[in-house]
């Protein structure tokens, strides 16, 4: 255990030690803050103290207490509201909005996203196939939606330490496009905002408000302007209930609400659905030289750094004005606890056939995600009492496509007509669960169901039966594979394993995670408490760290979470709930469930604009 | 009394800048834009003296394109009555701001100007300052602390200066800038950013106001701050002394 110790806590400890030194100084030049009356605004000064000033010292209060009101809140009333502005949500919004127009009604429709601003929580590849678009607003290109680079190569690269061989690619990637989703989630805002949608983001769904009847009627947003320790602050304010006749959560993969109603309402069982399974995606956009970039150029790889054992790869995508899409997805049922998602990325980058586009480049922007792999098997029943989950939160993800735009936007539609249907004409919202299995969703999902089973049984395994299902088989056969254990389940002790050595970054190709967090423009309101809550505050030192030598250490791509000595040298965890990049891997890995990832104060988390 | 607030759209604080290739500025598209932290500042200390009974109103300014209105909207969330729209998609610096400020106050009339000491994108400080000399009003600049004294028609502002608190009073109208300390910014809530979207907005054009958009400046080049070096590490106090007088030549 000292051994595991050693590894992380000597470099991470004397960057506290720095973080330390500075907040306790009080210069008194013109622009630096003093410390207890931090506007909740951080400097913006120089570079390096933002960067400084973003990692607060954040013990997990031993109880949590925070500001409990009897106080009554303001409460709003919509027909219909959504929670999430993503590709889902807003999908949802637009066609219920199409339908009032369509059919001479009247439905007031609302969108509350806990992002700054529309689009700044979307982060994906993204090859994007426009199915659900072209039906939803067939006249997207005349209309400019940011989707103008169509997909004009399809390459497929296993990977060895120094190789790079070719494969034929299992993709039919033409008449997609490269996109930047975040791009197209904000023109979709746009439209929805035209037709009348209102929108409200920097406005966090933290509670789902129910009725005598056990019956979802809407959402509270979060009290914001609480101090860590539970107070209230000079601005506090109380949130709101925003209630609604039906309620759609599209909150995205591990979506927070989503994942309490699928527990209160048994929402697995009652659809004979498999866990969810997951991948962690970290992503960067870089401008690289135009003499290397070719649009619409797509590439995946499998292989080099991953092992046979550990499911995961890589895209680069050429988008348009010389920016390209790169990152790397690692399924987060793999096995050894030492595995570092982030740095297994950074390692990849210095492939010769993966350095050639990156060389002359910068990076413009960095983010990460996790995803659903769990595809068909897991879709759980999607409806509960006054309303249903849609989009990512439900998880209708192609895994061999690694799509999963166009499912979401469909299951969005697909709902938006249900409750349209069940709003003025009383029909019942578990017509939902009908019509996605009357769908192309269904169709797809389900010949695409054991791809990603198949690799339980190791890669060579995996990628024979991927070969035989795409072109022989097609989904054509009686058995359903099973997944293998949950997520959580999966990380062994790291007895078993031993550390692996990651190369240190270079600043040109790779980079450490506070230089890639600055270009994730993520930042929190530091003087809040921490949203990454955990159920027995014991467990990190007495599980996570001695049996599991502190995974949440590696594979949180923003590192929230350290293990640091304190004064009588013992490591304690401690939580930068600043930096969360609100991927929710936390959540999902944490080997005891014991993370819980809960919605911080509206506004906060990451600003990706080109993701 | 009426209030006057001059709020500035700027680049989010927490985005990352960066330089436009040809180095004429930096990269402002799709980029994320907000009300410069000052001026959210300046607009929750009018917010305060209305609400403890000393003002009637509270007018929030804004100059640039449409995109403006949204940070104006966001001003009119927190608790502004009114809004007003300066509409020009030239650069304004802080002359032109002035001038137009000036015109309008002799429309608007108001008591007191509250604005941001700064912008976080030019970091300029010139506006407040040139808006006073040319009303020739008293100002209070860099203020930590307002209070006002509505019978006596007299402001007393605590400025932060390098030696310490400076005390002043100033006989209204006046012109007061405002510091990061004078207060924490509300939250703009639901209910009030929908009551917003009804409030009502005038529009201006800057030739309305008779200013002349004449740029005297002209920005040659835009370039990163150069990096940090690294440092030395020198392994004896001799070494070090031998640096310092033959290296870097400061003894």
């Amino acid at each position: 255990m000292l051994k595991f110790c050693s590894i992380f806590s000597k470099s991470k400890s004397k960057n506290l030690f720095l973080l330390r030194s500075r907040t306790k100084s009080t210069s008194r030049s013109q622009s630096s803050p003093a410390a207890y009356t931090f506007s909740r605004r951080i400097f913006p000064y120089s570079k390096h103290s933002s960067l400084l000033a973003r990692v607060s010292i954040s013990r997990v209060p031993p109880s949590r207490s925070f500001a409990t009101d009897s106080e009554a809140r303001d409460s709003i009333e919509y027909d219909v509201v959504v929670v999430g502005a993503g590709p889902a949500g807003l999908s949802a919004a637009i066609r219920l909005k199409q339908l009032c127009h369509q059919k001479g009604a009247d439905l007031s429709v609302c969108v509350v996203e806990k992002g700054a601003e529309v689009g700044a929580h979307i982060i994906s590849g993204n090859v994007f196939e426009p199915r659900a678009l072209d039906e939803l607003l067939p006249q997207w290109k005349q209309e400019e939606a940011p989707i103008n680079t169509p997909v004009s190569s399809d390459k497929f690269w296993f990977l060895t330490k120094n190789r790079a061989i070719s494969l034929p690619s299992p993709f039919h990637n033409k008449g997609n496009y490269v996109i930047s989703l975040s791009q197209l989630v904000r023109w979709l805002g746009a439209k929805a905002e035209e037709l009348g949608v209102e929108i409200y983001p920097g406005f966090a769904a933290s509670e789902i408000l129910y009725d005598a009847n056990n019956k979802v009627i809407g959402i509270g947003t979060n009290d914001m302007g609480i101090a860590k320790d539970g107070s209230k602050k000079e601005n506090f304010q109380r949130g709101v209930e925003v209630k609604g006749r039906i309620t759609l959560l599209a909150e995205g993969c591990r979506g927070s609400l989503s994942e309490k109603i699928i527990g209160r309402y048994n929402l697995r069982e009652k659809g004979g659905a498999e866990h969810q399974t997951y991948a962690l995606g970290i992503k960067e956009v870089w401008e690289i030289d135009e003499r290397k970039h070719q649009p619409g150029a797509v590439l995946h790889t499998l292989g080099w750094p991953l092992d046979h054992k550990t499911y995961g790869g890589s895209f680069l995508y050429h988008m348009k004005d010389n920016q390209i899409s790169i990152g790397f997805v690692v399924a987060l049922n793999y096995q050894n606890p030492f595995m570092n998602p982030y740095e297994e990325f950074q390692k990849f980058k210095h492939h010769p056939a993966i350095r050639q586009y990156l060389e002359g480049g910068t990076v413009i922007q960095y983010g990460a995600r996790t995803l659903n792999e769990g595809g068909f098997q897991s879709i759980p029943y999607p409806v509960f009492p006054g309303g249903a989950i849609i989009g990512c939160s439900a998880g209708f993800l192609n895994v061999p496509k690694i799509k999963g735009t166009h499912t979401a936007m469909k299951s969005g539609m697909l709902a938006a007509e249900v409750t349209f249907g069940v709003l003025n004409e009383g029909l019942d919202m578990d017509m939902y669960w009908k019509a996605l299995r009357n769908s192309w969703i269904w169709d797809e999902l389900y010949k695409a169901r054991n791809y990603r089973p198949a690799f339980e049984y190791g890669l060579i395994p995996g990628l024979a039966l991927s070969g035989l299902e795409h072109y022989l088989l097609r989904g054509k056969h009686p058995f359903t594979l099973k997944h293998g254990k949950a997520d959580h389940e999966a990380t062994n002790a790291a007895q078993l394993h031993s550390p692996i050595q990651y190369p240190k970054a270079d600043g040109v190709l790779s980079f450490d995670v506070p230089t890639s967090l600055h270009r994730s423009n993520t930042n929190h309101e530091h003087d809040q408490p921490p949203h990454l809550r955990l159920r027995d505050p014991k467990i990190p030192e007495t599980v996570n760290l001695p049996v599991y030598a502190a995974p949440e250490s590696r594979y949180c791509p923003a590192r929230v979470y350290e293990y640091v000595a304190d004064e009588h040298n013992q490591l304690k965890l401690q939580i930068n709930a600043q930096n969360c990049l609100h991927c929710k891997a936390c959540d999902i890995k944490d080997p005891k469930q014991n993370i819980e990832w809960t919605v911080p104060e509206g506004g906060g988390g990451p600003g990706y604009s080109v993701m | 009394m009426k209030i006057m607030v001059a709020i500035k759209r700027v680049i989010d604080y927490a985005v990352k800048i960066r330089v436009k290739p040809d180095k004429s500025g930096v990269v402002t598209q799709n980029v994320k834009m907000s009300m410069n932290p000052f001026c959210e500042i300046a607009l929750e200390e009018a917010l305060r003296i209305r609400e403890s009974g000393l003002a009637s109103e509270v007018v929030a300014v804004t100059m640039g394109p449409s995109q403006c209105l949204d940070t104006l909207r966001t001003g009119l969330a927190m608790g502004a009555d009114r809004g007003i729209h300066v509409d020009s998609t030239s650069a304004l610096h802080p002359l032109h701001v002035a001038k137009i400020l000036r015109n309008l106050v002799q429309i608007e009339k108001p008591s007191l100007i509250i604005l941001g000491k700064q912008a976080i994108d030019d970091d300029c400080n010139q506006t407040g300052q040139m808006v006073a000399g040319l009303l020739n009003w008293p100002q209070g600049t860099f203020a930590s602390k307002v209070v006002l004294d509505k019978e006596k028609e007299e402001v007393t502002v605590d400025r932060e200066v390098d030696d310490g608190i400076e005390t002043v009073q100033l006989k209204l109208p006046a012109v007061i800038t405002t510091d990061l300390r004078l207060n924490q910014p509300r939250y703009a809530t639901l209910p009030n950013i929908m009551k917003a979207k009804s409030k009502p907005i005038k529009k201006f054009t800057p030739q309305e106001l008779n200013v002349e958009i004449k740029s005297d400046l002209e920005i040659v080049e835009v370039t990163e701050p150069p990096k940090r070096k690294a440092g030395v590490m020198v392994s004896s106090v001799d070494e070090l002394i031998e640096k310092l007088k033959n290296e870097a030549k400061v003894i």
